[in-house]
């Protein structure tokens, strides 16, 4: 008979899942190859369209790249680590163990932020090569705000990717269904990005930004936290 | 494990509907230790949707499945009393065969789970394959050792396998049968859901059969049917 221990805590389980999706992700690198890649291509066609004559375009259009470069490659991300759980039914498997549904979902959730901060930060330093953004000038508010953009696309696109799991064309239901969902982070991040990037910063701007979308990442956690358990066990 | 580890398994009244179609109804049968109960049945009969109730992974419309005297659900403590082996390894296939064990087990809170999972490798015949490559690339015989080795790994009283044999060669089958055996000698309650009559007549003292998401025979035998008396007993129960 195998010796019993107590049953890991919550947090403990949490970051054991997490742990084994950067492990396989290690392994593989493929969710940050594929993510990092497809950031690149985004960048770089909208560097070709915006920089005329070697000025760059306004903070606006730069926010908005950067943006729109991290949805594009964060929902590729999303879609791989929930497939991970799909290949030999592994998720089963997880549901089986006593592990709560809660901390299956902060397991993922932790995970797929770390990925996505890794992106990121690729992204943040192409956006300041490519566009000569300053990026490095207001480092601490901008990687705040890319933060609470991580942790809110996440949060909502942990739950679709586990709702969508067994699904068929899931990547592309995956995009229609979470893209309009995430339309608030989106915009708030790109109007708080380009008040930081402007030469003459607007804080209380950003700041406000910045609460917004901690506001929004709370509902988005509370729902998300909540729905997970039912939507992953098909009742 | 004690006194829990030789309580059966008690289904009492399970029903469960999807939407306007019912796959269960009004399902009572009960599942002893030492002792594998198989539930056969024709497609759609709702063999798997039990054994998804009874694994705690769907939540019945009605009824209940006690252990002893505690009701499996979902958030109960006895479910990691449960191990399940299906079709699919249940595993990570990007893991290795070690690394995959030893997760299964931490989730478990198995104490040195890694030495559980050392021996488990050894008992069902993978202690030489390669332990840090991608399961991925093990062989459909492989990976169904390995799943068991998984399903095992906490030590668990009731064991549920659901059409383990699928996809698997003859060895494979036999090696698999000689493990339900072995399980059902150590006094666990086994749970095998299966289209193989063969294997369940060599294997199943208990015989639950359901058509159309009720039971229509539930009877024991001392020793295993045999072939021709399940085929003989199960084609009378689904004629008509």
């Amino acid at each position: 008979m195998a010796d019993r221990a107590p049953l890991p805590g919550f947090w403990a389980q949490a970051f054991r899942i997490a742990g084994k999706d950067l492990a396989i992700e290690w392994r593989s690198r493929e969710i940050l190859a594929t993510s990092a890649f497809l950031a690149v291509i985004v960048v770089l066609v909208f560097s070709f369209a915006f920089v005329v004559g070697g000025v760059a375009p306004p903070p606006t259009v730069v926010a908005g790249i950067l943006w729109v470069a991290i949805l594009i490659s964060g929902v590729v991300g999303l879609g791989r680590t929930f497939d991970r759980e799909r290949d030999g039914d592994a998720i089963r498997a997880l549901l089986l163990s006593p592990v709560p549904r809660a901390a299956i979902y902060a397991g993922k959730l932790l995970a797929t932020i770390a990925l996505m901060v890794g992106v990121e930060a690729a992204v943040a330093v192409l956006v300041t090569v490519f566009f000569n953004a300053r990026v490095g000038e207001n480092l601490g508010r901008l990687a705040a705000l890319l933060l609470l953009g991580t942790v809110g696309f996440a949060t909502v696109g942990s739950v679709f990717s586990a709702a969508l799991l067994r699904a068929r064309s899931r990547d592309v239901l995956l995009s229609t269904l979470l893209y309009p969902i995430v339309v608030p982070l989106l915009i708030a991040g790109a109007r708080g990005t380009a008040n930081l990037l402007d030469p003459s910063p607007d804080y209380d701007a950003a700041a406000f930004w910045t609460q917004f979308m901690v506001a929004v990442d709370v509902i988005f956690l509370v729902v998300g936290a909540w729905a997970f358990e039912p939507i992953v066990s098909g009742d | 494990m004690t006194a829990p580890a030789i309580a059966p398994l008690q289904v009492a009244n399970v029903g469960k509907v999807f939407g306007r179609h019912r796959a269960l109804a009004g399902v009572s049968t009960s599942m002893n230790a030492g002792e594998i109960t198989a539930i056969l049945g024709p497609n759609g009969a709702g063999k798997s949707t039990l054994l998804a109730i009874v694994s705690t992974l769907q939540a019945p419309t009605s009824g209940a499945v006690r252990w002893g005297d505690v009701e499996l659900r979902r958030g109960s403590p006895e479910r990691a009393a449960l191990g399940y082996v299906g079709h699919e390894p249940g595993l990570y296939l990007d893991l290795g065969a070690l690394a995959n064990l030893t997760l299964f087990a931490a989730l478990y809170g198995v104490a040195d789970g890694a030495a559980r999972a050392a021996a488990l490798l050894e008992r069902v015949g993978l202690g030489g394959a390669p332990a840090h490559a991608p399961v991925r690339t093990f062989s459909r015989g492989m990976l169904q050792r390995l799943g068991l080795a998984r399903a095992l790994v906490h030590d668990p009283s009731i064991l549920l396998f659901d059409e383990p044999s699928a996809a698997l060669d003859p060895a494979g089958v036999t090696w698999l049968g000689t493990e339900l055996q072995r399980e059902r000698d150590k006094g666990r309650v086994v749970v095998l859901v299966t289209h193989d009559l063969e294997a369940a007549a060599v294997l199943a003292e208990h015989v639950v059969i359901l058509r159309r998401g009720r039971v229509v025979r539930d009877e024991r035998r001392p020793q295993p049917w045999g072939a021709a008396t399940l085929r003989a007993a199960y084609e009378e129960s689904c004629r008509g």
